[in-house]
């Protein structure tokens, strides 16, 4: 019997092992990995990057893309400063009111409001766009498995496609896209912006500085809480140190 | 040692509600076995968790708007706006899975040592009550965000009740509030959501005097005989409490501060969008083994009896266990089942995140090829080509690990308990402890 149960557990073992490795060969997309200066345990944002990102974003992504969760406020946070803050929200307008008579009217963009909406709604963006909606890109590298590998990979991986492969009308390649067909075209091109620090601007360059940004934008308290992180947990490491010290000393009396 | 106040105050106020005497009996007169190892330190830390649960959540719920059109966006003003919000609100999310964590390692304690069983069912059955709390309140929980995985996962649950024959379509109206999950169900979810912990926490007082009833179990299994196998609670276990808790919020801080995502699903950081349907659909970790007992049946209304059978059959477990021996430690075979028990779980856990209708493991090679189930043949030859020479199916996989379950729990349980013969027990738990070095009992409880 007891032998009986052994092998059905080590059976179990090896089918379970057996299990991971077969899955671990599956057929995901293997995505391009970057080593970026947000990961690890101390990472912080590159400023840089991230202000060249909002750079790309204004001029290649916004035309499509809406960041509405994002206060051009909080752009404080990449090192912009005030007066840069209110310049580039006074670039666009919004509607605000209503006013004293009863009119809504526009006015410049103050640094409370969001970065504005490409499009007045989902179906206007859907009818610009052939029928797809560009997605809003404030929580995109949180919404999306690898985020901001995944990002990277796509915005890098538009080639052409293997022979065999049928592309749909107004659809286009990407090696890293599920399905392989996306509706967004290569958003970007060799030098498309030109960076004020003078860093080249390659299609890599770009796809990289504006996945920093969109990490970001997705998780604009990500330093605040690393920092809180390693502080509370130094703290609770010296206090199991004093609770342990504690309990054997208390429970010296018993052994 | 009876609580004897010299305050007059406090003396007025225990004449007319005893209240500092029922703590002063639970923390100093309350006797505990002296062998309690770090595995008895779970049931406390359930506890804290379900105050952080609940002092998070009202802190939450400040912040948060029940509404289709502004729940998620209510969830990333938290985010960004709330000063702490995001300390909050990721506290509350993991603290659902670290509550699960706690509370799985405390059923198989009490599985390992035999604490449901006489004069302890009752504990155990209140015990599983509160798992079914708080598997309704997490699951209603995760709704709130209002992202794909908060929609798709309240439709895929609240549509297993359809399964119930004549009645089942109504009572999922009923549950909606409506046709489909939609405001009126938001609605409801945050104020059950809301409401459920506190039942919870009176569900836990039920459960501590019941405890307080008839005592911890122990490692041993065998009942506190006199004064020399027990200890105060106070403060031999509320130091070890301490310790555990410590060591505890070591490993909820890294997940809180280093990687609050993990457990969560990328698709829930998109807004729920009723027109468009995640590629896999899944629940939360805590929910996959029971996910994955549901899809092992074709059948829609077996799923659904199979997976709430398999929490009903650990109400019978008090008396499915046929041995008089509590601890494993004394049952050489039941001791061996009990790990593969545990390895089923996990597995079955693994299967619930797969997909349906995937293979587990394939096999490829030269098959004949058949069209519409005729084997094509040319000249007398039979046609091959590449294929799938053998696979197990993921679905045949979770119908096995299903089995086990079942297995395990209704057949080798009992038959163990009729035919095991376990070795000789302690005379008391004072001997037990002196039996072995301290050193050897500090190996024992890591």
């Amino acid at each position: 019997m007891l032998k009986l149960m052994t092998s059905i557990g080590i059976a179990a073992l090896i089918s379970l092992t057996a299990v991971t490795g077969a899955r671990a060969a599956g057929e995901a997309i293997e995505l391009k990995s970057v080593s970026w200066q947000h990961g690890g345990l101390f990472g912080t944002y590159d400023r840089a990057a991230a202000q060249r990102g909002l750079q790309v974003y204004r001029e290649v992504c916004a035309g499509c893309h809406g960041l509405g969760l994002v206060a051009f406020r909080t752009l404080s946070d990449l090192g912009f400063s005030e007066e840069e803050i209110k310049a580039l929200a006074a670039e666009s307008d919004y509607e605000d009111g209503p006013d004293g008579e009863g009119e809504m009217f526009e006015r410049p963009g103050k640094p409370f409001d969001v970065f504005p909406s490409p499009f007045p709604n989902a179906n206007a963006a859907k009818a610009s766009n052939g029928g797809a909606y560009p997605v809003d890109l404030s929580l995109i590298t949180k919404a999306r498995a690898n985020g901001d590998n995944y990002l990277y990979s796509l915005l890098t991986g538009y080639t052409d496609p293997p022979a065999d492969f049928e592309l749909a009308e107004g659809s286009n390649y990407n090696a890293y896209f599920p399905g392989h067909q996306i509706a967004m075209p290569s958003p970007l091109s060799e030098d498309a912006v030109e960076y004020a620090d003078g860093t080249p601007a390659t299609v890599d360059q770009m796809a990289k500085d504006v996945t920093v940004f969109l990490a970001w934008t997705a998780e604009p308290k990500m330093e605040e809480r690393k920092s809180m992180g390693l502080k509370v947990i130094i703290f609770l490491l010296i206090l199991a140190g004093l609770f342990y010290a504690v309990k054997r000393k208390v429970w010296s009396d018993l052994h | 040692m009876s609580f004897e106040p010299k305050n007059t105050a406090v003396k007025w106020v225990e004449d007319r509600l005893p209240i500092m005497g029922m703590l002063h009996h639970a923390l100093y007169e309350y006797p505990t076995p002296k062998n309690l190892s770090y595995w008895w330190t779970f049931g406390s830390l359930a506890g804290v968790v379900l105050v952080i649960q609940i002092v998070t959540g009202i802190v939450l719920a400040m912040h948060y708007t029940p509404h289709v059109d502004m729940a998620f966006n209510s969830v990333e003003h938290i985010m960004r706006d709330v000063n702490y919000g995001w300390l909050m609100r990721y506290m509350h999310a993991n603290g659902a899975s670290m509550f699960f964590i706690v509370v799985y390692l405390h059923m198989f304690r009490g599985l390992y040592y035999g604490s449901y069983k006489a004069p302890r069912e009752l504990l155990w059955w209140l015990g599983l009550v509160i798992f079914l709390l708080m598997m309704a309140t997490a699951f209603m929980g995760y709704v709130l965000p209002w992202g794909q995985m908060s929609f798709w996962g309240a439709t895929v649950i609240t549509n297993l009740f359809s399964a119930i024959p004549v009645v089942g379509e109504s009572i999922v109206s009923w549950l909606w509030g409506g046709f489909s999950v939609d405001n009126p169900t938001l609605n409801r979810f945050f104020s059950l959501h809301y409401l459920l912990p506190f039942v919870i926490v009176g569900v836990v007082i039920l459960h501590i005097w019941a405890l307080h009833t008839n005592g911890s179990n122990n490692p041993t299994g065998i009942e506190i005989k006199d004064g020399q196998d027990s200890i105060p609670f106070h403060p031999y276990y509320t130091v070890k409490d301490l310790f555990g808790l410590a060591i505890f919020l070591i490993f909820f801080s890294a997940f809180l501060f280093y990687a609050p995502n993990y457990m969560g699903h990328p698709d829930n950081y998109i807004p729920a969008d009723p027109l468009v349907t995640p590629v896999h659909i899944v629940p939360e970790w805590y929910f996959l083994p029971f996910y994955a007992i549901l899809r092992a049946v074709p059948d829609k209304l077996g799923g659904v009896l199979l997976m709430f059978g398999a929490i009903a059959v650990l109400f019978a477990l008090p008396w499915l266990d046929k041995s008089r021996v509590r601890s494993a430690r004394f049952r050489p075979i039941y001791k061996q089942v009990f790990w593969v028990f545990v390895l089923v779980c996990v597995a079955l856990t693994y299967m619930g995140a797969q997909s349906a209708d995937g293979n587990m493991v394939e096999f490829r090679g030269m098959v004949p090829v058949e069209i519409n189930g005729v084997v094509q043949m040319k000249d007398g030859v039979v046609l091959m080509e590449e294929g799938i020479t053998f696979a197990l199916s993921n679905v045949l996989v979770s119908q096995l690990l299903t089995a086990y379950y079942f297995l395990h729990l209704l057949v080798l349980l009992p038959m163990i308990g009729l035919f095991e013969r376990p070795r000789p027990l302690p005379a008391s738990i004072a001997e037990d402890v002196l039996a072995k070095s301290p050193a050897k009992e500090e190996a024992s409880n890591a």
